[in-house]
């Protein structure tokens, strides 16, 4: 365990190191990704002005709040992508970690952990632009906020096991770009990304319960600015916990069949 | 003595999609997909004891980086038995791969944007080593390499060659056993490739390392290697003492003449490999060197003769040659 804990310091060292010295770069694609759900805002805050002030239950100040908090769940979300394992293969690099005694999932989940920690710094000065902008309304409980700053990891966490079983594709094929795409529709209307699930059908609503995308971005939104009792608040988190627990064991099997089949072409 | 290495019987093959060119053939391909059976590594074997210090040699596709794959645990063999410290490097133990490095010339895992000195804190903590035990080691090998104004520079604004150094020494921070080096010197200058020669060297004597080198260079391979192995087309051609290669692959000899007229005809004495002013080189067949060097020292006035083994490129180039006029 101590090896495991100094690894993934050493990691996170590494990784807060690159983002720093990357700091502008970062800010700028930060900025790029709040054009999304400005985006999602207006349109959402124009309609709920149009009928009254409210829709489905989201005032405008809610919804500002729900978009707001959205940026920094999508940056907590960022995590090593599908495509990064392609390219991971053919550039030969899986080859150099494999090397390691540890395995590359820890590699990535600390090192995009450690990222997180400068995207948090950078998040909080945009967070108050838009803030002063949109004029959310929030309305805070301690449990709220702790549950809140549990549930950010544990989404990333989720994203990372789900995207890692989905690169692991790219040991059997390359060229799987297709099925990604697929899948991030998907999580686009199951997750709470496009709106908050309550907008949603409620057969996607029911649907999504039993899919893994929506604790990932609507749970940790709603857990800070939903009005979930601490009952929901904690079994939310636990299903986090299931679902983190399920990518492991699935990631775990995969992974077996996945290495036997790799070929190593990149080096 | 168990081996560090043993090798038997190995084999790798890669079943790959193959299609005649054209539009037709690839709608064909869609319903009737062909696959060729690609020998990569064939019926292989060889042990190597501690502390050696191997060549793999073969041309580009004769299957040594495969072999170097397998046995560094990164691919599964298709049959064959595979043996390394005692462990079977497929099952990727970490105990096995706390014990091993595979240095790749053309790979890097050093971080891009920091400078060394950050990368190698990392592969501290990736192999749990003793914070003073590691210091010294890096330190140590710093020193070796002559990197101490290098290591607080981004690997970015490293040359080629002091980036090179940088890798290898990264790679053997853990300080490995078993060492496989694929191409350790590709694309440096001469004396970068000296430096890392001198440097592998070292580390071989220092703790008695195990190493299996593939390099194009011969020069790696002849200041490196006692012994090598030659593969080709998956295949081992020989096994054996590097000057021993050269006996038995090459006939010839290689003269070098000086002569106070440039212009003699020395065609009649063996082939005219060249001739630069004064200087030509001949090639004789071996057993008539004593005769052709007789007959020229009498028939000519001559200011320098030298008598060499044919250049081991040469050799090895004559192996591979006659290797595929034989097939």
């Amino acid at each position: 365990m101590r090896r495991y804990i100094d690894f993934y310091l050493a990691t996170m060292r590494i990784s807060i190191l690159e983002q720093i010295q990357y700091s502008v770069a970062n800010y700028f694609y930060m900025i790029g990704m709040i054009t999304e759900p400005v985006i999602y805002l207006v349109v959402w805050t124009t309609i709920a002005r149009q009928q009254g002030g409210t829709t489905g239950g989201y005032t405008v100040g809610a919804f500002a709040a729900y978009y707001i908090i959205w940026t920094l769940v999508r940056n907590m979300n960022i995590v090593f992508t599908p495509f990064g394992w392609e390219w991971r293969i053919r550039e030969g690099q899986l080859s150099m970690m494999l090397m390691r005694p540890i395995h590359p999932i820890h590699s990535d989940v600390a090192f995009f952990a450690g990222w997180k920690f400068v995207v948090i710094l950078l998040w909080l000065p945009l967070a108050a632009i838009l803030s002063w902008i949109f004029k959310p309304t929030f309305d805070i409980r301690w449990m709220e906020v702790i549950v809140f700053s549990l549930a950010i990891w544990g989404a990333y966490l989720i994203r990372t096991m789900l995207l890692s079983l989905l690169g692991m594709i790219t040991f059997w094929t390359t060229r799987v770009s297709a099925i990604f795409e697929l899948y991030f529709g998907l999580e686009l209307i199951l997750s709470g990304r496009l709106v908050p699930m309550t907008l949603m059908p409620v057969w996607i609503q029911d649907l999504s319960n039993y899919l893994p995308f929506k604790w990932t971005f609507f749970f940790p939104i709603e857990a800070l600015v939903g009005n979930l009792t601490d009952v929901q608040l904690w079994s939310g988190f636990g299903m986090q916990l299931l679902w983190i627990a399920t990518g492991i064991f699935l990631l775990n099997i995969i992974w077996n069949f996945a290495i036997k089949q790799y070929s190593a072409v990149g080096g | 003595m168990t081996p560090t290495i043993s090798v038997s019987n190995l084999s790798k093959h890669y079943k790959v999609p193959e299609r005649d060119g054209g539009m037709k053939a690839a709608v064909i391909s869609l319903f009737n997909r062909k696959y060729r059976t690609v020998k990569a590594v064939d019926d292989v074997s060889f042990n190597i004891e501690a502390g050696e210090v191997v060549g793999f040699l073969g041309p580009n596709g004769a299957g040594k980086t495969t072999t170097l794959k397998v046995l560094s645990g990164l691919l599964h063999p298709t049959s064959g038995m595979v043996n390394v410290l005692g462990y079977e490097p497929t099952k990727r133990s970490h105990d096995y791969l706390r014990q091993v490095a595979l240095v790749m010339g053309n790979r890097n895992q050093l971080s891009w944007d920091l400078p060394a000195i950050d990368s190698f804190e990392l592969q501290r903590a990736i192999y749990s080593l003793p914070v003073s035990e590691f210091k010294k080691t890096r330190d140590d090998f710093i020193d070796l390499l002559e990197l101490k104004d290098l290591v607080n520079k981004p690997i970015r604004n490293l040359s080629l060659g002091e980036r090179m150094k940088m890798e290898i020494v990264g790679a053997l921070l853990h300080r490995p056993k078993v060492l496989f080096l694929d191409e350790p010197t590709i694309g440096l200058d001469v004396t970068m490739q000296r430096r890392i020669r001198a440097f592998i060297k070292e580390y071989n004597q220092r703790w008695g390392a195990t190493v299996l080198l593939t390099s194009h260079y011969m020069a790696d391979v002849e200041a490196l290697c006692k012994r090598v192995i030659v593969i080709h087309h998956g295949h081992t051609l020989f096994d054996g003492e590097l000057n021993q290669l050269v006996t038995q692959f090459s006939s010839f000899k290689t003269l070098g003449i000086t002569l106070p007229d440039p212009e003699v005809d020395l065609s009649q004495y063996g082939e005219v490999l060249t001739r630069d002013g004064a200087r030509v080189t001949l090639r004789v067949p071996k057993a008539k060197t004593s005769q052709v060097t007789a007959n020229l020292l009498s028939d000519l006035q001559v200011d320098d003769l030298t008598v060499e083994d044919t250049p081991i490129d040469d050799v090895i180039d004559s192996v591979f040659t006659s290797t595929k006029a034989a097939k």
